[in-house]
């Protein structure tokens, strides 16, 4: 059964409890300063945004068909059937594709290392493989972070917006964008305000690029065939012309001899 | 002549030496102190440039052995040592720029062992390798001829043709797929460089850039090394040259009104400029030049229309890198020295190896060689067989 994390925002406090403990469980420095920052980054895997008395968390969305895990040439980064998007920092080149193609550029790089690792919430797999919660849903005092099997929790999300159409955005985020992910959103005000574009493809992402990748079994005999056929042909012009230039000259041989 | 050759020799060891210290600091100090990259902006010139246009530029390569030993165009066979050289090379340094930007180089081989199939990076990769093994069995007849190693040189000659056709198959796949890697950002790039059909555009200017390319470095060649210049060949490239670049704006000039972004070009702004430079010099410019007969047929005239169309085509590739992904990510990126200062170094080295290569190797043999290596490909056993039976 995959999982899911439902953020509702309506219900968020600002306590950010939730960076704490994400802080924690991935090993990252925290302190009163990180905690001003509002935007992820290699040493903040999930950022509580203010604006004004609203708030919004940001996080990998750990989408269902990863744009990033598509493109990492050297497959570092995975889903998981469970849900998180996981990366495996001993494969990884460092190409930075994947921070190219993620359609909500989510993952951070480390800049200053030189064994650089890429950088973003893999929805704690360790803790989540075990049956528990993520750390950041497990510490929220409020529920406004919840963990569960993902298509209980959207249908939640639907319901809770259905319950109360006044106090929602009619949209849970998450449902459909790049073909839906592992993270849904319900907000008051509009997702943009937050950075959040709605205008985002509902198809996966992966699409753009396997279409065309498709395509290369087929190219490759028939390209093949094809120059092969053009070669055949354009120089059986030469075969023909030494054979003709052989047989005369073979025939005066012939004739000087006799 | 003397102060010249001080002057770029002066300049050549300037730029190794800044070369050298940028390489010094990407390697101790990593990424972060040697370039401008950030999380907002992850690729810089060190893969628009050195990848994406080096890639390009080295195209030459696969478009004239396949004009030469596909399509049977013996004419142009003097020239084609010369530009299997510079593809050769080229690939050899996009490899090398790729060691500056990977984050962990050391693990540059991982694509052989890891893969995944649906990654356009990973199939760049692997074809990138394989063509770059390709160019250097089809180079490899050079500096075997040099050191008259015949065993070697006979089994590279026998198998030339599946070679020249695979590569020409390696070429097309990755010289698209440099396209298709931006695919995957529809909603990141500005709409004018956005297109579904950026595999189709990146190939044609591939092929443009080949042409232009060989016609430039030819040229360069006769007039620094005092080579003898095949002007009807170039003449012949520079024709070819005019219908591949009208395809290409064909294609542009559909694409865009398909797409419905056609009142983006007349709309003042920072990325309406950079793209009327490109295309008056991959498109306008060249096109008129070459379309005039006296020009077409003039060495001097060749040459700047090919030099435009390498301008033209090198701002195409860094727009659909860096200026379409400004617009997308609301950051701007200009290039720190030290990555100017490697980039430089590699350009550099690589016009020093050419003229070492050209210095001492047989790379324009006389017409008399290139003619019974002629013969030796492009027979069949039996009837070089009879031929020398024939000359008994
Ligand atoms: S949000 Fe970005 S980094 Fe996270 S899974 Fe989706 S594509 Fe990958
Ligand atoms: S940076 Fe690493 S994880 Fe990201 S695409 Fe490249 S190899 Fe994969």
């Amino acid at each position: 059964m995959s999982k899911a994390l439902l953020y509702d925002s309506t219900m968020c406090i600002g306590c950010k409890q939730c960076e704490q403990a994400c802080a924690e469980q991935n090993k990252l420095p925290y302190d009163d300063n990180i905690a001003g920052e509002q935007f992820q980054s290699e040493h903040k895997f999930t950022a509580v945004l203010t604006r004004g008395d609203k708030f919004m968390r940001r996080l990998c969305m750990n989408c269902q068909e990863p744009a990033c895990a598509s493109v990492c040439p050297v497959g570092a980064i995975k889903k998981t059937a469970l849900g998180p998007v996981t990366y495996d920092a001993s494969k990884c080149m460092g190409c930075r594709y994947c921070m190219v193609a993620c359609p909500f550029s989510v993952p951070k790089y480390e800049w200053g290392k030189l064994a650089p690792k890429v950088r973003k919430c893999t929805m704690c797999p360790d803790r989540v493989a075990t049956g528990k919660q993520t750390a950041c849903a497990e510490i929220c005092p409020t529920g406004a972070t919840k963990f569960g099997d993902r298509d209980a929790l959207l249908a939640e999300a639907q319901q809770r917006i259905h319950d109360n159409p006044d106090k929602y955005v009619n949209h849970v985020y998450g449902m459909s964008e790049v073909g839906g992910t592992s993270v849904f959103l319900l907000s008051s005000v509009p997702f943009e305000t937050f950075g959040y574009r709605t205008d985002i493809s509902k198809d996966p992402m992966p699409m753009l690029t396997y279409r065309v990748l498709s395509h290369i079994p087929d190219f490759v005999p028939l390209g093949g065939m094809l120059l092969g056929g053009i070669w055949w042909i354009t120089h059986r012009r030469d075969e023909v012309a030494l054979a003709e230039a052989l047989e005369r000259e073979n025939r005066e041989k012939r004739g000087g001899k006799q | 002549m003397r102060p010249r050759l001080t002057f770029w020799k002066l300049t050549f060891l300037f730029l190794m030496a800044a070369g050298v210290y940028a390489t010094v600091l990407r390697f101790t100090r990593g990424l972060g102190a040697s370039t401008n990259l950030s999380d907002q902006f992850p690729w810089g010139i060190w893969i628009s440039f050195d990848v994406l246009c080096g890639v390009m530029l080295a195209a030459g390569g696969f478009t004239l052995t396949a004009t030469v030993h596909i399509f049977n165009i013996k004419r142009m066979h003097s020239i084609i040592r010369p530009t299997i050289l510079t593809a050769f090379l080229g690939y050899v340094l996009v490899c090398l720029a790729l060691m500056y930007d990977l984050g962990k180089p050391y693990n540059i081989w991982h694509p052989l062992i890891m893969w995944n199939p649906h990654s356009v990076m990973f199939e760049v990769a692997y074809c990138v390798m394989l063509y770059t093994t390709v160019l250097a069995l089809e180079f490899s007849p050079i500096v075997l001829e040099r050191f008259k190693l015949e065993k070697p040189l006979k089994v590279v000659r026998a198998i030339l043709i599946p070679l020249v056709i695979l590569g020409v198959l390696l070429s097309t796949l990755h010289q698209s797929s440099l396209g298709t890697l931006f695919l995957i950002v529809p909603e990141k790039m500005y709409p004018l460089w956005y297109s579904p059909i950026l595999p189709l555009f990146f190939f044609v200017s591939a092929i443009a850039v080949g042409l232009a390319m060989t016609i430039f470095e030819s040229s360069l060649s006769a007039k620094h090394f005092g080579l003898h210049l095949e002007l009807s060949v170039l003449q012949e490239l520079g024709r070819v040259l005019i219908v591949v670049l009208g395809m290409y704006a064909i294609l542009r000039v559909e694409d865009l009104a398909n797409r419905g972004v056609f009142r983006l070009i007349f709309q003042p702004g920072y990325q309406t400029y950079l793209f009327w430079i490109e295309v008056s010099l991959a498109l306008i410019l060249p096109l008129a030049l070459l379309l005039q007969r006296r020009v077409r047929n003039h060495p001097q005239g060749l040459y700047w229309a090919a030099v435009s169309v390498v301008l033209g085509f090198i701002t195409n590739r860094m727009n659909v890198s860096i200026t379409a992904l400004e617009a997308g990510t609301g950051v701007r990126y200009f290039p720190k020295w030290s990555e100017l200062a490697v980039t430089a170094m590699i350009i550099a080295g690589g016009f020093a190896m050419f003229g070492i290569a050209v210095k001492y190797l047989p790379m324009f043999p006389k017409e008399a060689v290139s003619e019974t290596e002629l013969g030796a490909n492009a027979l069949p056993a039996l009837a070089r067989a009879g031929l020398e039976h024939a000359g008994d």
